[in-house]
């Protein structure tokens, strides 16, 4: 007998969990997914190269309208839930009600918005979804000023994307250094220089106090009188759970919806939450690897298999062509941790690796991110890095092989050394080279 | 080859005494391509990895084009105005004895002798010595009491003929390379066995039947044991022994020795005594590790009187044989530059010899009584007895026993003239008045190799600024002390007219050498004068001296020396527990102001090191790579630790080369004292007493640069690199700031900087880049630092973006040290292609790789390098 299953919300969390319980257990759920945007899943990640012109919307949908169809999803998109009633175990949607066996809850995040006059005008969006990107698309057509405040990862992104159509674009940023949460301050200074040399303005340790305008937005006026220009503002000053309806079905929200490691809501073991509407031990989530591990576990728990999510680091990469930026893991500076930093300002690169004992627990890379992914598997791995403590920030290329000869002028003289073991500089290897070192370090880069 | 197209000019190696013909094409723009010349009987072609480099080291970046007085550029009117003036008031306020020249077995014979005419014929003083007191005095010494005179008696031909050759305290592979080559080539065709006698394992050991590693010092009680063999075993040769005196004594000597003093076993002193006298041309090469000693003369002797009391003596492939160091210590010592002869082979106490000098020169005053010998000279300027010192192609604040005292007597002397072709080494540094000499691609004269052979070496380059010939400098000092008529010389073919006139005296008189059958050639005759070995007059010409039993002592017969073993002058204590050995490396040369130039050279070993046995390192807590201080009563040093059980327990071992110029913490000779053999003067430059402990760095750096670069640390050696420098640092503590201190180091404050800082580590790594790419990379650790140094040498100049990396990326081939210099070959080279070709010979890397196929002096070494491979591989078959 199929069991019911309700969805809100059609973000990308739910995508990956609908296609696991498909492809897992084929006819076990009788499903059906709301969606409030009048349409399927797309990879929302992939809104920023959209608005700067190098996707189009179509290349970044995951999960359409067919695809739902073709699972036998009954899909209610462009259509708002209004309540859940957990006694009936029944969600009532603007077009009516639908029982359900479980519910997931998977409603995202909003916008925050920051509590200043003129904050509703016209011409103040955000940057959340598709609507929000075409509204961008369309006001950069006009030309003219833009406004972003928020100097993190989607402000960034928002920003260097209307520069890219066109707009002269000004970023107001509270703290002193953009993408402070992912950045150093030599890195984000580096950050700022590339988007500044784009023609972006940067305005760091600005505060806004009012946006200005009478029937749409013409300006924003910061704290220290300072008035800008705008015909476009963006906010992007960060988000928050989308809880409403989970309080409203009074299940347990701290910030987000309160789950256990099987995804199940603390309060009603009917009722389950993925994503970023999510609070798990006190994190929220707003980064697509653990949204999609929380998919992978709900998914085997609505199966009734056992499964646990685990809190992993999180990588972030920008997505501004020709920022190449990569932070994971947790770099702040701290008692007991140590750092390895690189800074090469000619070639624009910087990296910065947190240490705490023998383990990476941090990375921020400006310029040169290709190593991104092997010093976060590093991370998430707690691998034991002390061997290779010198040459770590150069990457894997730069690990194993031929060793580094500590002595060569003297060990030249010195094979019988080698032979006898008496030379304890692993010299054995450098006169006998691993033949397979080639293969190894081509795969190796091919893995990553 | 193209040298057909380019005009080729012969000449001889500025380098060993083997006394290499070289054919030298300049190239117009101050360069020099070098080649062996196929028709030098010497050499017939071949070099080693320091001849075939001699092209890399007559730039001009470190000359000294122009005289200098108190460092301030000066005119030679003022500069040799000044030295004459200073030494004539010194000599007529307090003697000839209060004035001294320090000569060079560099200098050829013309300068030699004009040095030595001055000094003893018109000065008045016999205050003439040379570093060949270092190298060879104790050769002449024995030759002299053996022979009456100081002969060679063979020539290279009986190293071709011998069944057996015995290396004594010579490292032939890396000292006399192309002699060792002709060695093996004959062993090749002849079977020539090879016995090596040296405490050390060294590169000469590889081809050997038999390695005696014997107790430091202890050749006499060994050759002692042989002499006994020889007579006991009824290997005397009673009828050549009628040539000679002393028998009885020696064998009743050769006695008195005590059991046990060599550390060899009976079976191997009884196997080495059974080779020997059971083979009938054998011939003893000794060297440094025979001379340098206490007892340097009785073990030249203990080696004569085996040969005389055999008979093998004189004839092909027999003989003892003395090999030096120098490119002309033998001319040196045929002029007369020891303090203890006069010139030609005469005798300074001999009045006859004297008598008949001086009326040759003309010559006013000769003194009667030898003058200070090098260690005694500079104890004398020490003391303040010698005044006026005139130092000339040498680097004695460097080479000499006790050097950091002898460097402040220099330092202190009241009046300092050094004649050099730099400023830049120890002594040069001392300098009142420094003169800008002449170098060797620039100079003309004649040089006599260790098989009394002369040649010509000739200038093929100018001068650079306006540096002079040594003779001209000497002679027109000479002219203006006052002796303008005995130096008035037009050209160096004048000298030697005069120099071989002289020994026709000499001949008169019965001495060996006598070349007066080239006094009357021409100028055009000097120019193109081939090489040809003494003597050379109306008598008799080249060949072998004393088949015929004539020597040259009043009786005319030989003397065996009777001789006892004596233990090295200082004995391990426990202050001083370890035996400390010095000589030379493969690709250096004396104290390096020439073979540093070479990149090539630079590449095999760049910095100086201490060899420890494996015992004694773990007992000390030494492992690879640290630094290690070595203290001696006299001096200390820090060095590179070289765990090798090539050196046995108790005993160490650092190369000699290094300077406060490249390496000042490398000085050993700070660390050997200044005991001397009685008999002949030379130091015992090889047994020294040290204590060595770990040396604590508080880092450890490894840095390569475009330009010069300025290290002021503990520990540091600079070596040249194709592209620029490199160097070995290390300190106690490190300074806060790496950044601003690699900026300092290279002198680079504007260049931009990249750097990796692991702050808590202690690590860094800086890279300093203009506009023509790396100027300059400096690499910090705690731990002696792991990079590829030989592939960073070569980025300064390159874009090198991941120069911090220290390494190449994984796709990049990394040759590895450099082994064989010649053709810059590395050892992961060599060793992949053994695994990927299957290669199993030396030959055949050869073939692949052109390692070892020039001058041949790293073959030993790939023969090590291929057999390990072979042992890691698990293959068993021998090489």
């Amino acid at each position: 007998m199929k069991r019911k299953l309700v969805v809100i919300g059609a973000g990308m969390a739910s995508g990956r969990l609908i296609e696991h319980l498909v492809a897992e257990a084929p006819g076990a759920f009788d499903i059906t997914l709301f969606n409030a945007e009048p349409r399927g899943t797309y990879n929302r990640i992939m809104l920023s190269p959209v608005l700067a012109g190098d996707k189009t919307y179509a290349e970044i949908v995951t999960h359409d309208d067919a695809w739902y169809a073709a699972q036998g999803v009954t899909c209610r998109f462009g259509e708002h839930v209004v309540a859940i009633d957990r006694a009936a175990k029944t969600v009532h949607g603007q077009n009516g009600p639908v029982a359900y066996d479980k519910l997931v809850i998977a409603t995202g995040s909003a916008p925050f918005i920051i509590p200043v006059q003129g904050k509703d005008l016209p011409g103040v969006v955000t940057y959340r979804d598709l609507d929000d990107t075409n509204a961008m698309i369309a006001a950069a057509a006009k030309g003219g000023k833009a406004v972003v405040i928020g100097g993190g990862l989607l402000g960034l992104e928002a920003a260097a994307g209307l520069a890219e159509r066109g707009m002269e674009v000004t970023v107001l940023h509270l703290m002193g250094h953009l993408m402070e949460r992912q950045l150093d301050e030599a890195a984000g200074a580096l950050l700022r220089r590339d988007l500044e040399s784009r023609g972006l303005k940067i305005m760091t340790r600005a505060s806004t106090a009012a946006i200005l305008g009478t029937d749409r937005v013409e300006g924003v006026l910061l704290e220290d009188n300072t008035g800008l220009e705008a015909d476009l503002v963006v906010m992007a000053v960060g988000i928050r759970p989308e809880t409403r309806l989970a309080t409203d079905a009074r299940l347990e929200v701290a910030r987000g919806i309160e789950v256990n490691a099987r995804m199940q809501s603390l309060t009603d073991p009917d009722v389950y939450a993925v994503g970023e509407c999510v609070e798990f031990e006190g994190h929220l989530f707003g980064l697509v690897a653990p949204l999609y591990d929380q998919a992978r576990v709900l998914a085997q728990s609505l199966i009734g298999e056992d499964a646990s999510f685990v809190v992993r680091d999180t990588a972030t990469k920008l997505k501004v062509t020709g920022c190449d930026l990569f932070s994971a893991g947790d770099f702040a500076a701290s008692e007991g941790r140590e750092d390895i930093v690189l800074r090469d300002p000619a070639r624009g690169v910087y990296k910065r690796l947190v240490l705490e004992g023998d383990r990476l627990v941090g990375a921020v890379m400006y310029g040169d991110t290709a190593d991104g992914n092997w010093f976060f598997q590093l991370i998430k791995d707690g691998t034991n890095i002390e061997a290779m403590r010198e040459t770590l920030i150069f990457g894997p290329d730069m690990q194993g092989g031929d060793p580094e000869d500590p002595f060569p002028a003297v060990a030249v003289l010195a094979p019988e050394a080698a032979q006898s073991g008496c030379d304890g500089l692993s010299r054995s290897s450098s006169i006998v080279p691993n033949a397979n070192n080639g293969a190894t370090q081509a795969s190796r880069r091919a893995a990553v | 080859m193209k040298a057909r197209d380019v005009k080729e000019t012969r000449s001889t190696c500025a380098y060993c005494g083997v006394g290499c013909g070289v054919l030298l094409s300049p190239d117009g723009k101050g360069g020099l391509a070098v080649r062996g010349d196929p028709e030098h009987p010497a050499n017939r072609g071949r070099l080693c990895s320091k001849g075939s480099a001699l092209g890399e080291t007559v730039g001009l970046e470190d000359r000294l084009l122009g005289p200098r007085v108190n460092g301030l550029d000066t005119g030679w009117d003022d500069a040799l105005q000044l030295v004459a003036d200073r030494f004539a008031r010194t000599i007529s306020h307090y003697g000839p004895d209060s004035v001294a020249f320090y000569v060079s077995g560099q200098l050829l014979t013309e300068d030699y002798y004009v040095a030595n005419k001055l000094m003893k014929g018109f000065i008045g003083s016999a205050n003439i010595d040379t570093n060949s007191r270092l190298c060879m005095a104790s050769s002449v010494a024995g030759h002299k009491r053996a022979f009456g005179t100081d002969t060679v008696p063979g020539t290279y031909e009986d190293i071709d003929e011998a069944d057996l050759v015995v290396l004594v305290g010579s490292n032939l592979a890396w000292c006399h390379p192309v002699l060792y080559q002709r060695l093996l080539a004959a062993r090749e065709t002849r079977g020539t066995r090879i016995v090596v006698i040296d405490p050390r394992r060294t590169a000469s050991c590889d081809q050997a039947d038999m390695h005696l590693a014997l107790a430091p010092g202890s050749d006499v009680a060994l050759f002692n044991r042989l002499l006994l063999a020889i007579h006991d075993g009824g290997a005397l040769d009673r009828d050549y022994l009628r040539h000679a005196e002393g028998l009885e004594a020696a064998i009743a000597a050769a006695r008195q020795d005590p059991a046990g003093v060599s550390g060899l076993s009976e079976d191997e002193i009884r196997a080495f005594c059974g080779l020997w006298t059971g083979t009938e041309k054998v011939v003893t090469i000794y060297s440094q590790g025979v001379n340098q000693s206490t007892s340097g003369a009785d073990k030249v002797n203990a080696i004569l009187n085996c040969h005389l009391a055999s008979g093998r003596i004189g004839k092909p492939g027999c003989g003892p044989f003395s090999v030096t160091g120098q490119p002309n210590a033998m001319g040196g010592r045929e002029v007369g530059g020891l303090a203890n002869m006069l010139a030609c082979h005469l005798d300074l106490e001999n009045a006859e010899h004297r008598a008949a000098v001086g009326d040759f020169w003309r010559a006013p005053r000769l003194p009667d009584r030898a003058g200070l010998k090098a260690v005694d000279m500079f104890r004398a300027v020490a003391d303040g007895r010698i005044k006026a010192l005139w130092i000339i192609h040498t680097n004695p604040a460097v080479s000499m026993p006790e050097a950091d005292a002898v460097r402040d007597a220099i330092a202190a002397c009241p009046f300092t003239v050094v004649s050099d072709i730099t400023a830049r080494n120890d002594t040069a540094r001392l300098a009142d008045v420094l003169l800008p000499a002449t170098a060797w691609a620039e100079k003309s004269g004649t040089v006599t190799n260790s098989d009394r052979t002369i040649s010509r070496q000739r200038a093929v380059l100018p001068a650079p600024g306006t540096a002079r010939p040594d003779w001209q400098i000497l002679a027109e000092v000479g002219r203006r002390m006052g002796f303008a008529g005995a130096f008035d010389y037009a050209d160096e073919a004048e000298i030697f007219r005069e120099h071989a006139a002289l020994s026709g005296i000499a001949g008169r008189f019965g001495r060996d050498f006598d070349i007066s059958g080239l006094a009357g050639i021409g100028d055009h005759q000097y120019r193109d004068l081939a090489p040809q070995r003494w003597p050379v007059s109306g008598s008799r010409q080249g060949g072998r001296f004393f088949a015929d039993g004539q020597f040259f002592h009043r009786d005319g017969k030989a003397r065996l020396v009777a001789v006892t073993w004596a233990p090295p002058a200082a004995a391990p204590s426990p202050r001083f527990p370890l035996r400390l050995n010095t000589g030379r490396v493969r690709d250096q040369w004396h104290t390096m102001t020439r073979t540093a130039k070479s990149p090539r050279l630079s590449a095999h070993l760049a910095e100086p090191f201490l060899e420890i046995h494996p015992e004694d390192a773990a007992r000390l807590g030494v492992a690879a790579a640290d630094l290690v201080r070595a203290e001696a009563p006299t001096g200390a040093a820090i060095l590179r630790a070289r765990i090798t059980d090539a050196v046995p327990p108790g005993q160490v071992f650092a190369p000699i080369h290094w300077t406060a110029e490249t390496a000042p913490s490398g000085r050993i000779d700070a660390l050997v004292a200044a005991a001397c053999d009685p008999v002949s003067g030379q130091p015992e430059s090889k047994a020294a007493v040290v204590s060595v402990r770990r040396w604590e760095a508080g880092w450890y750096g490894f840095a390569v640069s475009r330009g010069e670069m300025a290290p002021r640390c503990d520990y540091w050696a600079l070596a040249r690199t194709a592209a620029g420098y490199r160097a070995e640092l290390a300190g106690a503590v490190a300074p806060a700031d790496w950044e601003a201190e690699a900026r300092r180091l290279f002198d680079l404050p504007e260049a931009e900087v990249a750097s990796v800082i692991d702050s808590h580590r202690g690590s860094a790594r800086i890279a300093l880049r203009d506009q023509r790419g790396l100027a300059a990379a400096l690499f910090v650790s705690p731990r002696p630092v792991a990079v590829m140094r030989d592939y960073l040498a070569t980025l300064p100049g390159e874009p090198a973006g991941d120069v911090l990396s220290g390494r190449p990326a994984a796709d990049v081939p990394n040759p590895g040290p450099i082994l064989c210099s010649c053709f810059g070959v590395g050892v992961n080279s060599i060793v992949s292609a053994i695994e990927s070709r299957a290669l199993v010979s030396v030959e055949s890397i050869g073939e692949a790789l052109g390692a070892g196929t020039n001058c041949g002096s790293c073959k030993p070494e790939i023969a090590e390098l291929l057999n390990t491979v072979r042992k890691a591989r698990g293959d068993s078959a021998a090489v």
